[in-house]
């Protein structure tokens, strides 16, 4: 990481640093790990530049560590993500996205007559394709790229 | 497969095969009191008058009881009451819960929470279990076979369900599909695609006619369903196109049998039901023998 970016957005003593987010998904992923309600503090740069991705965004959690459940929600969004795992201003683990077998209350059905639409219960979905990036809700069974995916 | 019917992609080759033998069992001897003592809950939350006969007669001929509801607005789906909390009412009093729903995904989503088990009798526009194990029956028994065969499927293809899901079941047995259909109502997408990754042959055409029939082994005839139509419009400008002629059956196959999951409107000419080769109406009776099995998969009951 360049000097210049480490001004742009200022360091974390301990958490978890979000690198490499396409900028157009930055504050989906806020809403995906329901950073809302993070009490600590919480760093969001977006449109920063990079050279491979054009622009970024990255976020910063302090004193959090995301688990493995979480980690895999952000597979919907944005797979290609870096999580920088920082202890006492230093990175002491990378980790990268593994899709899950299920994602679970996180993204809605886009069929409208869907089970999960109407009763009070989560959506449960599939990775369907990992390369043609499409889940499969588990009840009706519809299939869905990730670009048509709305979160709940 | 774990004790619930709740879609044929849950279905194992095997799984299949050793049912349509059950179902072979039942043929030949449709009374037998095996389900003696047992409660058997037909719910309907969605009529469907000729499926739910189907399955009560199934459970009757195999001596088990029958409860349930034939209409939601009879029962406390109409105060209120959430799906989870009639599935889990209804455990309390059944062995096995026959279940239609006009949500899709409300089967699988019942057997969630419930250990009786589940069969899926329809649900929305999804699965239909039951229909294609009685659809997969009648092939099995007409040719001798399931394997190599020319399926060809005319009409309503988007929209119609047990299509789909023959497709997805027939993908263990080396089919050859022709699908027949207007642009408008042509094979989704996705079940393009789910024949390419199994690599199975298709073909497409708008065209239905002696040709198309010439060499298929099955001729399976939907129906242009109105009530799938958003746009009355476009039901207007479909539902004629196809429509099956006792001449048009001149020259086909002697092994070819015409399949429907009824009922039909007029895709298929009345000339046609003395034809030897029209088989719906002995289709609709497997379904019977189909369910027979299936019930007592359910229920793990050991067929002798």
């Amino acid at each position: 990481m360049s000097e210049k970016k480490e001004l742009e957005v200022s360091a974390i003593k301990n958490g978890t640093v979000i690198d490499h987010i396409p900028a157009n998904v930055t504050f989906k992923i806020v809403q995906i790990l329901d950073l809302y309600n993070h009490p600590g503090a919480i760093t969001i740069g977006t449109n920063l530049d990079s050279i491979t991705l054009g622009r970024k965004g990255i976020i910063k959690i302090a004193d959090r560590y995301l688990s493995d459940e979480e980690i895999g929600r952000l597979s919907v969004v944005s797979p290609d993500v870096t999580l920088n795992i920082i202890k006492d201003y230093q990175i002491v683990e990378k980790k990268y996205v593994k899709y899950p077998k299920q994602i679970i209350g996180v993204v809605k059905c886009t069929n409208p007559k869907c089970v999960t639409n109407h009763q009070p219960i989560p959506t449960k979905m599939e990775v369907f394709d990992m390369n043609q990036k499409s889940l499969r809700c588990i009840y009706c069974e519809r299939v869905m790229q990730y670009g048509e995916i709305e979160l709940l | 497969m774990q004790n619930n019917f709740i879609s044929i992609t849950d279905l194992s080759k095997d799984d299949i095969l050793s049912l349509l033998h059950d179902a072979a069992r039942f043929e030949a001897n449709p009374n037998q009191r095996l389900l003696e003592g047992k409660v058997v809950a037909t719910l309907f939350f969605e009529p469907s008058t000729r499926t739910r006969l189907s399955f009560e007669t199934a459970a009757n001929r195999l001596g088990a009881r029958v409860i349930g509801f034939s209409d939601p607005n009879s029962s406390s789906t109409s105060k209120g009451e959430t799906l989870k909390d009639t599935i889990k009412m209804v455990s309390n009093y059944a062995d096995v819960i026959v279940m239609r729903h006009y949500l899709e995904g409300a089967a699988r989503y019942a057997s969630e929470v419930t250990n009786v088990p589940i069969i899926n009798a329809g649900d929305g526009a999804n699965q239909h279990p039951s229909q294609t194990l009685l659809d997969l029956y009648s092939i099995w028994k007409t040719q001798g076979t399931l394997d190599d065969l020319d399926i060809t499927m005319v009409g309503d293809l988007k929209y119609g369900r047990t299509v789909h899901s023959l497709v997805q079941a027939l993908s263990f047995f080396n089919p050859r599909f022709h699908f027949i259909a207007p642009d408008l109502l042509r094979m989704p997408n996705g079940y393009r695609d789910f024949c390419n990754r199994h690599n199975l042959y298709f073909d497409e055409s708008e065209v239905f006619d002696v040709n198309a029939i010439a060499n298929t082994d099955i001729l399976y005839m939907t129906r242009i369903q109105k009530e799938r139509f958003s746009d009355l419009r476009e039901y207007e400008q479909v539902k004629n196109v196809y429509t099956l002629r006792n001449a048009m059956l001149e020259g086909s196959k002697p092994n070819l049998r015409v399949l429907h999951p009824l009922p039909r409107v007029n895709e298929i000419a009345y000339d046609v039901d003395e034809n030897p080769k029209a088989y719906y109406f002995q289709q609709a009776q497997n379904g019977l023998y189909a369910r027979e099995a299936i019930i007592c998969r359910m229920l793990n009951i050991d067929l002798k």
